[in-house]
């Protein structure tokens, strides 16, 4: 199993030295080789499980039960600027 | 050499739910920033989402009315990328089994026809904050009111084949989601916004490469999109190039597209069934249940007002614009059930044109249905003439007063008598006798100007008929 470590860490936002990289590397492929096994498993017939509940999902009626806790929600923020949340510029 | 456009489109339309898809955070347009969000839609660890009923009642009725299937088991995936507007870093949407698949919309042709756009799917999906870039140099502003906001998000297949077809089923889409009262769909808000996949073939090959528009909210910005990507695209290939699959960004100011390069890394979305949802489950009951509410849809309503009311295509298809337009027409008939036409051309051309310049909505009209009735009713029984009739309307526009008193106060009535007529009519030809001598000699146009000459004399209070019919015989001589 080859990975690209350096395109996985950038789509989690992670920075990698070409060292770490290297590193990491065969130690992803080990963990992707252990769970691998899970395919000599013959399915044949099986339905695919995409939840382990059989709960069907249960719903929320179109009520507005909350109100405004700017203050509290926005307090951990490293910067807000007139209520709004300032970050890196991200124009295209 | 012939090149022949592909065209598939991406609607992202908000439901007008009053909660969010997954929290019970407002979803009301124009708050304060950040006053409408909890620790759910601000992605705060350990935080549970619970889907909203109401958002899929109207995902179902939306598929319903494009007769498409149903999923009675549908799921949620996560949608995995990093944006600052993003608080979760993954946006809760439906991939593997979408609530809704297949299904068309029907466009009108050029030659009077019909053209079906095939549907691939709707699924649900939630919104992202806002960013805000204008006026600020290294920083970007986030709102976040708008982040869990039900969206649905509807597919098509690749089946336009120009930048007409794309807007006719735009406009379509469109007139269809407010009328079922799903979306308020104001695309300046942002409620109703398109993605355009465009690609050009030499006609016969298989489809060639395409690139991305992306997010354009007016019907304008997407048709010049459209044709300056089409135009793009040729030229690359004509000059021997290969067109890239990317996603662009189109400048309304520049009237260019551009290339979004950021957005290609993050293309590699890496999607997994969303493990805080299980899978959502309708009943064929509750799908039959909203069928059965549904509301009449345009084509069907335009199709009735041409058989029930006789009115022409034109009007009938003024008149099923919107919902709000159609149930005020049905009600103007029910208060002047004389005349279905004349209804539709009173409402047609004079209220909503006056409306139009005054810059208001049907819903805030002075003049309402019942008071425009009144009027009709004087035009019916001829004690007004058409001309008099518009002038009272200007008048009503203005003021509280119903037709007949306006009618009194004015002294408007018409003047249907024939001594009358007949005395107005004399006069004119004694003012003009040239003219007559023109008449009778052959000149049969001249009877336009005696007309004319007649009304304004009796400054517009003459019936027109009479006034036509008394002329002929009188210019005999």
């Amino acid at each position: 199993m080859d990975i690209d470590v350096k395109k996985v860490a950038m789509l989690s936002r992670i920075r990698l030295t070409d060292d770490e990289a290297a590193e990491l590397g065969p130690q992803l492929a080990n963990i992707i080789g252990y769970v691998e096994q899970l395919s000599s498993v013959d399915t044949g017939g099986i339905e695919p499980t995409a939840h382990p509940h059989d709960a069907a999902m249960p719903l929320r009626a179109n009520i507005v039960t909350n109100g405004n806790r700017r203050d509290e929600l926005q307090a951990p923020s490293p910067k807000i600027e007139s209520g709004l949340y300032v970050v890196p510029k991200v124009i295209e | 050499m012939s090149w022949e456009t592909v065209i598939g489109l991406e609607v992202h339309c908000q439901l007008n739910t009053k909660t969010k898809a997954f929290c019970g955070c407002s979803t009301a347009f124009g708050a304060e920033p950040n006053t409408q969000t909890c620790p759910v839609c601000l992605g705060m660890p350990g935080q549970l989402p619970v889907l909203n009923t109401v958002a899929v009642d109207k995902t179902i009725l939306t598929g319903l009315a494009i007769n498409a299937h149903i999923n009675l088991e549908s799921k949620f995936d996560r949608k995995n990328y990093f944006y600052p507007d993003l608080p979760k870093g993954y946006q809760i949407s439906q991939f593997a089994v979408p609530i809704v698949e297949g299904g068309y919309i029907d466009i009108p042709t050029k030659d009077g026809g019909e053209k079906r756009l095939g549907v691939t799917r709707i699924h649900m999906e939630e919104d992202a904050g806002k960013s805000m870039h204008e006026g600020l140099d290294a920083v970007s502003h986030i709102d976040l009111n708008r982040s869990g906001v039900p969206l649905m998000e509807i597919v098509s297949e690749p089946d336009m084949r120009s930048s007409d077809d794309a807007i006719a089923y735009l406009k379509q889409l469109h007139q269809l989601i407010r009328f079922l009262g799903v979306s308020g769909a104001d695309m300046e808000k942002g409620q109703f916004r398109c993605d355009a996949n465009v690609s050009v073939r030499r006609k016969g090959d298989p489809f060639g490469t395409r690139t991305e528009m992306k997010n354009m909210n007016s019907f304008r910005f997407i048709k010049q999109a459209i044709e300056f990507e089409v135009i793009r695209q040729i030229e690359i290939i004509e000059d021997g190039g290969e067109v890239v699959q990317e996603s662009r960004l189109w400048d309304s100011v520049k009237s260019e597209s551009r290339s979004m390069r950021s957005k290609e890394e993050a293309h590699d979305y890496r999607y997994f069934p969303e493990p805080d949802l299980p899978p959502l489950r309708v009943s064929q009951q509750e799908v039959d249940a909203i069928k059965a509410g549904m509301p009449e849809l345009p084509g069907q309503l335009r199709k009735r007002f041409e058989t029930e009311y006789g009115l022409s295509s034109y009007d009938a298809d003024v008149l099923s614009q919107t919902r709000e337009t159609a149930v005020w027409y049905e009600s103007l008939v029910a208060a002047h059930p004389a005349d279905p036409k004349r209804c539709a051309n009173w409402m047609a051309n004079e209220l909503l044109g006056r409306l139009r310049e005054a810059g208001k909505d049907l819903s805030d009209s002075p003049v309402s249905a019942k008071r425009l009735a009144s009027l009709l009713d004087r035009v019916g029984d001829n004690t007004i003439n058409g001309k008099s009739a518009k002038d009272i309307l200007d008048d009503m526009m203005e003021s509280d007063d119903d037709a007949d008193t306006i009618i009194e106060a004015k002294g408007l009535k018409q003047v249907s008598d024939t001594g009358a007529i007949d005395a107005i009519i004399l006069e004119v030809m004694q003012a003009n006798p040239t003219q007559v001598e023109g008449y009778r000699g052959g000149k049969d146009k001249l009877m336009g100007f005696f007309v004319g000459q007649v009304m304004k004399a009796s400054r517009g209070k003459a019936n027109p008929a009479m006034v036509n019919q008394r002329l002929s015989e009188l210019l005999k001589g």
